[in-house]
């Protein structure tokens, strides 16, 4: 059984110092580099542009070309590669500048890091943490705002982490690289400005543990990810209705925290989940149906879901918008699961 | 037994109207008339006053992250000038000049950039595919459109344009391969700018030239000064002919180099030197045409200023149109999602306000 963790802004968690959220994804590279001389870094523009986000800003000068490496254009050159060397016992971070273009690399990310321990007999773990900015928002288009959550949750063998706050970024980082398996860490571009409080040592969270981002009573919001945010913004406009919302922001999709949702919605009566990936065969859809196992007797209405709409992701501005679980539709979609609508 | 040598390889290396302005008659002869070299030059200032521009929009919020094609407006030109209407031109991002010669509004160009896919669905017939980001992915869809044109009969041939880097992905290798392999009528262009966003040209290929990617699967390779428009034209006129008399393909690696940064997201002097700028500054692609058609008395000053009078007015009108143009309407996104839409998507449309967006209810036909 795990047990959920809340912060507070009065006692921040994570200390007082505030960073940005690429920062506290580098500080868990770099202290985990310092750390492990197996760990090293590579993929598109890394090194001596500091990445295309920023995040590994000043990690060539520290750590110097053999351990941030830039690569040719080749995802699936350098995905496979890196399948390779934690066979030999190294720990790479891949770094895809978007988990669009991971898609280029399906077979080594899908097909062969998480079988190699399988097919291997137990004999090759592959280690391997692949990260990168995932999600739609910043009006990139349809081939560069995949949620690869929804896809790739599906396959087995892979960890899927998907971080909400910085703080948490820095704890699920450093987690995913000690992490003997592969994992899947998606950040996103829209958020890795945002500013938090982060603990300046060593500082782990473990996969598999929500975060009751909000307590409430009246109905149970479920969400990963930038969406987090846009649920707790829904709550705080529906706390003016009166309808009080908890909020769990889950931060790994697989594993996934079942008990933490199922203590909340046998208090709450009633689910929504918000989730920015397709409907079809999604996270979200597999939170629904656990509820409704789990919690069949507790429930006043059908766990409710949103989703990204299911079109390729707009590139207009005004349909991004409406395309993405945003608050209003949350808003909605709670009221309609408490019969308010 | 002694070693011997299993194959040498030479690799033509052509530029007829070099950054001084020297031309070689011999080899440019008959290539571009005096009168259609006026309309290149036109093109080509045109799509430069397009980029300076369109720095300006995206600088001041009118537009989104935009790719300037600075330096490299001769390459794709030469290509469209030389290519029939009906053969495909299937490009990136840098290769604006030649949609714009084959008719391509500007407005569309100045519309996807400013985040509107309708910029995308280029007017037909223009041969011309969506501006591919995914970097690679084209050239497999350029092979592919030359191969069903083989199958159907049709006498139309391919033109893809990719970048230095692009050759690093395995869609570039797959693409040539298959190509070459099944004798089909590609002519693969390769702007070789000596960067990709701030990695240089060593980290993706070794060889001393990219065009030897080429002559590895065993087609004929060219390597050409892509900021020369007769070099241009002369190199893709060898490549489309053994398209069309044989049914092959060609490379071409186009020496070029972007004055500009990668998009206006980039700052390129972080990891470029000024005096490598400034060298290829003066090897603009501009300059030289200017030099030429003034030393053939076919242009002067008052000439270049009613020029860019009419390409000032006609910007300023294609941007006009681009930023007047009403924002999609929301059933947009499901038009084109299928061809036809499925019931459950038709829920969806007609639901987009409500909250059963993507949930059971609504997706559920039973219940619609
Ligand atoms: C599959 C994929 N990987 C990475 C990127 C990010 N990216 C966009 S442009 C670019 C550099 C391309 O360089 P090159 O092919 O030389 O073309 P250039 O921009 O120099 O014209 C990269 C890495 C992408 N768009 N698609
Ligand atoms: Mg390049």
């Amino acid at each position: 059984m795990s047990t959920m963790m809340s912060t507070s802004p009065e006692s921040p968690a994570g200390g007082l110092r505030e960073i940005e959220f690429r920062d506290a994804i580098r500080e868990a590279m770099s202290q985990e580099m310092r750390r492990d001389p197996r760990v090293f870094l590579l993929g598109e523009e890394v090194a001596q542009y500091n990445g295309a986000y920023k995040v590994s800003r000043g990690m060539l000068d520290e750590f110097g070309p053999r351990r941030i490496i830039d690569t040719p254009i080749s995802e699936s050159g350098f995905a496979g590669m890196a399948i390779g060397a934690a066979m030999m016992g190294l720990r790479p971070i891949v770094e895809f500048m978007s988990w669009s273009f991971s898609l280029v690399a399906a077979d080594p990310i899908l097909n062969n890091a998480p079988k190699m321990l399988y097919m291997s007999g137990g004999q090759f773990g592959c280690p391997i943490v692949f990260r990168g900015n995932n999600g739609a928002g910043g009006q990139l288009g349809s081939t560069h705002s995949w949620c690869v959550e929804g896809l790739y949750s599906n396959v087995p063998g892979v960890k899927i982490v998907i971080p909400a706050t910085p703080e948490d970024a820095k704890g699920l980082m450093t987690t995913a690289i000690r992490d003997d398996d592969p994992v899947f860490f998606l950040e996103s571009e829209r958020m890795l400005g945002m500013k938090g409080h982060v603990p300046e040592g060593d500082h782990l969270v473990p996969f598999g543990q929500a975060r009751l981002a909000r307590s409430g009573d009246d109905i149970t919001l479920v969400s990963f990810g930038r969406p987090v945010h846009f649920c707790l913004e829904a709550a705080d406009a529906l706390a003016k209705e009166g309808i009080s919302c908890e909020v769990l922001d889950m931060r790994t999709i697989r594993p996934l925290d079942v008990g933490s949702i199922v203590r909340s919605v046998r208090r709450t009566s009633a689910c929504v989940v918000v989730d920015q990936s397709w409907s079809f065969a999604s996270p979200g859809s597999e939170v629904a149906s656990i509820v409704h196992r789990e919690c069949f007797d507790d429930l006043d209405n059908y766990v409710h879901r949103v989703h990204s709409v299911d079109v390729p992701t707009p590139y207009a501005t005004n349909l991004e918008q409406e395309y993405l679980p945003n608050a209003r539709r949350i808003c909605e979609a709670v009221r309609a699961c408490l019969y308010r609508a | 037994m002694p070693i011997t040598n299993a194959i040498s390889i030479e690799i033509p290396r052509i530029s007829i109207l070099d950054e001084k302005g020297n031309f070689d008659e011999k080899l440019g002869k008959g290539l571009i008339p005096d009168a259609d070299l006026l309309k290149l030059y036109e093109a080509m200032s045109s799509c430069r006053h397009l980029d300076e521009v369109a720095f300006r929009l995206q600088r001041s919020g009118r537009m989104g992250t935009y790719p300037q094609n600075m330096g490299q407006e001769a390459t794709s030109l030469g290509a469209a000038y030389v290519l029939n209407n009906d053969d495909w031109l299937v490009t990136c991002y840098r290769e604006n000049c030649g949609l714009f010669w084959r008719g391509v509004p500007m407005e569309s160009i100045l519309l996807h950039w400013m985040g509107d896919e309708r910029g995308n669905a280029m007017p037909r017939p223009h041969f011309a595919t969506p501006i591919a980001v995914p970097i690679g992915t084209q050239m497999l869809h350029a092979t592919g459109l030359a191969w069903a044109a083989k199958y159907r009969g049709e006498k139309r041939i391919s033109c893809t344009f990719f970048g230095d880097g692009a050759t690093s992905e395995g869609d570039f290798h797959e693409a040539a391969n298959f190509a070459a392999n099944l004798d089909i009528p590609v002519v693969f262009c390769c702007q070789n700018n000596f960067w990709a966003i701030s990695v240089p040209g060593k980290i993706q290929c070794s060889a001393p030239t990219v065009a030897q990617r080429g002559i590895a699967y065993g087609m004929p390779c060219m390597q050409v000064d892509g900021n020369d428009i007769f070099a241009c034209v002369y190199a893709v006129k060898k490549a489309t002919e053994r398209a069309r008399a044989e049914g092959k393909p060609s490379f071409i690696e186009f020496v070029t180099y972007r004055l500009g940064d990668h998009t206006t997201a980039d700052d390129a002097r972080r990891y470029r030197d000024q005096a490598e700028v400034d060298a290829w500054k003066a090897k603009d692609p501009l300059i030289r045409i200017r030099m030429l058609i003034e030393k053939r008395k076919l242009w002067d000053d008052a000439k270049q200023e009613a020029m860019m009078a009419r390409i000032e007015k006609d910007i300023a009108a294609a941007i006009e149109r681009a930023e007047h143009i009403e924002a999609p309407p929301r059933s947009d996104v499901f038009d084109y999602t299928f061809e036809e839409l499925p019931a459950d998507l038709r829920t969806q449309r007609e639901t987009f306000e409500t909250t059963s967006l993507g949930q059971e209810r609504a997706s559920n036909p039973a219940s619609a």
